[in-house]
C-alpha cells in the first residue's frame, strides 16, 4: 500500500505543479458536456488553495451548466433524467472495461475513464453477465466433475441463479452505498481533496467486477490449485483498481482509518470471490473410489482354493 | 364580430335550406366498423396478423409489419408454450431442479422489459411495446428448438442426443438473435448499436441455456 501511495503522491504532485504554474487552467475536458455533481469539490489542486478552489469551482459550475444545457437538471421523475446515466458510446464502455482489467499504476480509474460521466450501463450489465456466467459455469463444472459416476443425475440447479443475482447485485449496490456514506461522513470531519459521488463509486465497483467474468469461465477447470491461482490473480487486478481509486479519498484522514477503509474494501471483494468459488463450484477430487479391493480378495481366494 | 355589424338581412328574404352532410362512399369509418361482422371474422383477422408475424420472424427481412402493427398475442402464446414445455423437468420438488413455470415467465417478460428500457435509455427511437413485440416474437425459433429437444429426448438421453440438441439449440439461438437484431438495429443510435445488441444476446443465451439443460425425470 505504501508503494501505491507513493505512486499516487507522485501523480498528484505533478498535476498540482502544473496547476500551480497556470492557476486559471481548468482540468475539465470539454469534448463532452460536463456536469459537476453537488457534493464534488474541485480536483487535482493543492491543499493550500482552498479559497481559489471554491472560486474556480463556482465559475466552472456556472460555465459548465451553460455548456451542458439541460443535462442533469431534469427532475428525477422524468425519463430524461435517467437517460443521462446512459450517455455512453460503445467505445467508451469498452475503454472503461479495458481500464478495469489493465490497471495502470498511479492512474485513478475514476479520473481517467469516468471523468464525471458515470454510467449505469456498465455496472448493470456487467453484474447481469456475471450472475449468469457464474451460474452457468458452476453448473458446467459440477457436471464435468461428477460425469461418469453412476449415481449422478444432472440437475440444472436453477435456484442458484436467483441466489447469485441477489448476492452480486447486493454487493454491487449496497457496498458502494455504505462506502459513499462513510466517505461523506469522513468528509464532513476532514477536508479531503478528492471525493466521489455515489454513482462514480457504483461505476468503479461495477467495472471492477468485469475481471471475474473470464475468471468464472476458467473456474470450470477442475483443479483446486488453478482455481485458487485464478481467484488470487483476478482479486489482485480488480482490488488494485479499487485501492487506487479510494486511497486518494481517504489518505488525508487519520492513518488508521484510511488503512482500515481500504482493507475493508479489499476484504469484501475477496469475500465475494471466495464465496462464489466455494458455493457455486463443487470441490474437485470428490470421487469416491469404487470398491475394487474386496472383489480382488475373493477372486484371489478362488484361485488359491483351486 | 365588429365587421359583421353592417351586414343585415332583409326581413323579406326567407332564409331556408337544408343542412345535411353528404355521406361519402369512401368514408374510413366503414372499414373500421367491425361491430357487425361475425365473430369468426374478427378472430381470423387477428390470427392472420399473428401468423403473418411468425412468418416474418422465420424469414427475417426488413419489414414494418412487426413494428407498426405490434401485438402481444404471439409473445404470450410463445412464452406460455415454452414455459409449459420446460415443466416436467428433473426433480421438480427439490430445490435444484429446472426453472418453474413462473420463473420462465418472469425471465422472459422481465428480461424483455429490461432490454426495452435499456435500448430506450440509450437513445433508441423504438416504442416500448414495439420492442416487446419484436423480442417476444423472436423467441419463436427457441420454442421450436424446445419442441425438437423434447422429441429427441423421447428417443433417448445419451451423448448423441445431447449433440443433436446442442446443434439445434445453438442454431435457433443464432437465428433468434439475428432476427431480433435485424428488426431492432435501425432504431438505435449508430455508435451504440453494440451496447443495445449485447443484452439481447444475453437474453436469448439464458433462454437457450434453460432449453439445453432441460432433463426429463
Amino acid at each position: 500500500i505504501t508503494c501505491l501511495a507513493m505512486y499516487l503522491f507522485a501523480e498528484f504532485d505533478d498535476a498540482a505543479n502544473l496547476l500551480a504554474a497556470n492557476p486559471d487552467a481548468t482540468t475539465i475536458s470539454i469534448d463532452e458536456p460536463v456536469e459537476i455533481p453537488k457534493n464534488q469539490h474541485s480536483r487535482l489542486q493543492e491543499p493550500g488553495r482552498e479559497e481559489d478552489d471554491e472560486l474556480l469551482g463556482t465559475d466552472d459550475s456556472d460555465k459548465t451548466e451553460l455548456l451542458a444545457g439541460q443535462k442533469k437538471s431534469a427532475p428525477f421523475w422524468t425519463f430524461e433524467y435517467y437517460q443521462t446515466f446512459f450517455d455512453v458510446d460503445t467505445y467508451q464502455v469498452l475503454d472503461r472495461i479495458k481500464g478495469s482489467v489493465f490497471p495502470v499504476p498511479g492512474k485513478n480509474f475514476v479520473r481517467l475513464y469516468i471523468r464525471s460521466n458515470p454510467d449505469l450501463y456498465g455496472p448493470f450489465w456487467i453484474c447481469a453477465t456475471l450472475v449468469f456466467t457464474i451460474a452457468v459455469s458452476g453448473n458446467l463444472s459440477n457436471f464435468f466433475i461428477h460425469l461418469g459416476k453412476p449415481t449422478y443425475h444432472y440437475v440444472p440447479e436453477f435456484r442458484k441463479v436467483s441466489i447469485a443475482a441477489t448476492t452480486i447485485y447486493a454487493y454491487a449496490w449496497l457496498v458502494p452505498l455504505a462506502l459513499w456514506g462513510f466517505l461523506m461522513w469522513r468528509n464532513s470531519k476532514v477536508m479531503n481533496i478528492v471525493s466521489y459521488s455515489f454513482l462514480e463509486i457504483v461505476c468503479v465497483y461495477g467495472y471492477s467486477l468485469f475481471i471475474y467474468i473470464p475468471t468464472a469461465v476458467l473456474w470450470i477447470i477442475p483443479q483446486r490449485v488453478v482455481r485458487w491461482l485464478l481467484a488470487v490473480f483476478s482479486l489482485c487486478l480488480s482490488g488494485s483498481v479499487l485501492v487506487m481509486t479510494f486511497w486518494p479519498a481517504v489518505r488525508d484522514d487519520n492513518r488508521r482509518i484510511a488503512v482500515a477503509t481500504v482493507a475493508t474494501v479489499l476484504l469484501l471483494h475477496a469475500l465475494l470471490a471466495v464465496g462464489c468459488l466455494a458455493y457455486f463450484f463443487d470441490a474437485p477430487e470428490l470421487d469416491i473410489p469404487a470398491p475394487i479391493i474386496p472383489a480382488h480378495n475373493s477372486t484371489s481366494k478362488v484361485v488359491l482354493e483351486q | 364580430f365588429p365587421g359583421l355589424a353592417d351586414v343585415s338581412i332583409s326581413q323579406d328574404i326567407p332564409v331556408e335550406g337544408e343542412i345535411t352532410v353528404p355521406v361519402g362512399s369512401h368514408s374510413p369509418d366503414e372499414d373500421y366498423s367491425t361491430l357487425d361482422e361475425p365473430v369468426k371474422d374478427t378472430i381470423m383477422r387477428d390470427l392472420k396478423a399473428v401468423g403473418k408475424k411468425f412468418v416474418h420472424v422465420m424469414y427475417p427481412r426488413k419489414s414494418s409489419a412487426l413494428l407498426r402493427d405490434w401485438d402481444l398475442w404471439g409473445p404470450l402464446v410463445l412464452c406460455v408454450s415454452l414455459a409449459l414445455m420446460l415443466q416436467g423437468g428433473s426433480a421438480d420438488s427439490k430445490d435444484d431442479g429446472g426453472p418453474q413455470f413462473a420463473e420462465v415467465f418472469v425471465i422472459i417478460w422481465f428480461g424483455a422489459v429490461v432490454i426495452t428500457l435499456n435500448s430506450k435509455l440509450l437513445g433508441g427511437t423504438i416504442s416500448f411495446f414495439q420492442s416487446l413485440c419484436v423480442l417476444g416474437y423472436c423467441v419463436m425459433p427457441l420454442t421450436v428448438a424446445m419442441l425438437v429437444c423434447r422429441l429427441v429426448l423421447l428417443a433417448g438421453a445419451g451423448t448423441v442426443s445431447f449433440i443433436i440438441r446442442l446443434v439445434v439449440v445453438g442454431a435457433m439461438f443464432a437465428w433468434s438473435t439475428l432476427a431480433s437484431t435485424a428488426f431492432l438495429a435501425d432504431s438505435q443510435p449508430p455508435n451504440r448499436k453494440a451496447l443495445v445488441v449485447y443484452p439481447i444476446f444475453l437474453f436469448y443465451f439464458v433462454i437457450s441455456w434453460m432449453i439445453l439443460t432441460f432433463t426429463p425425470q
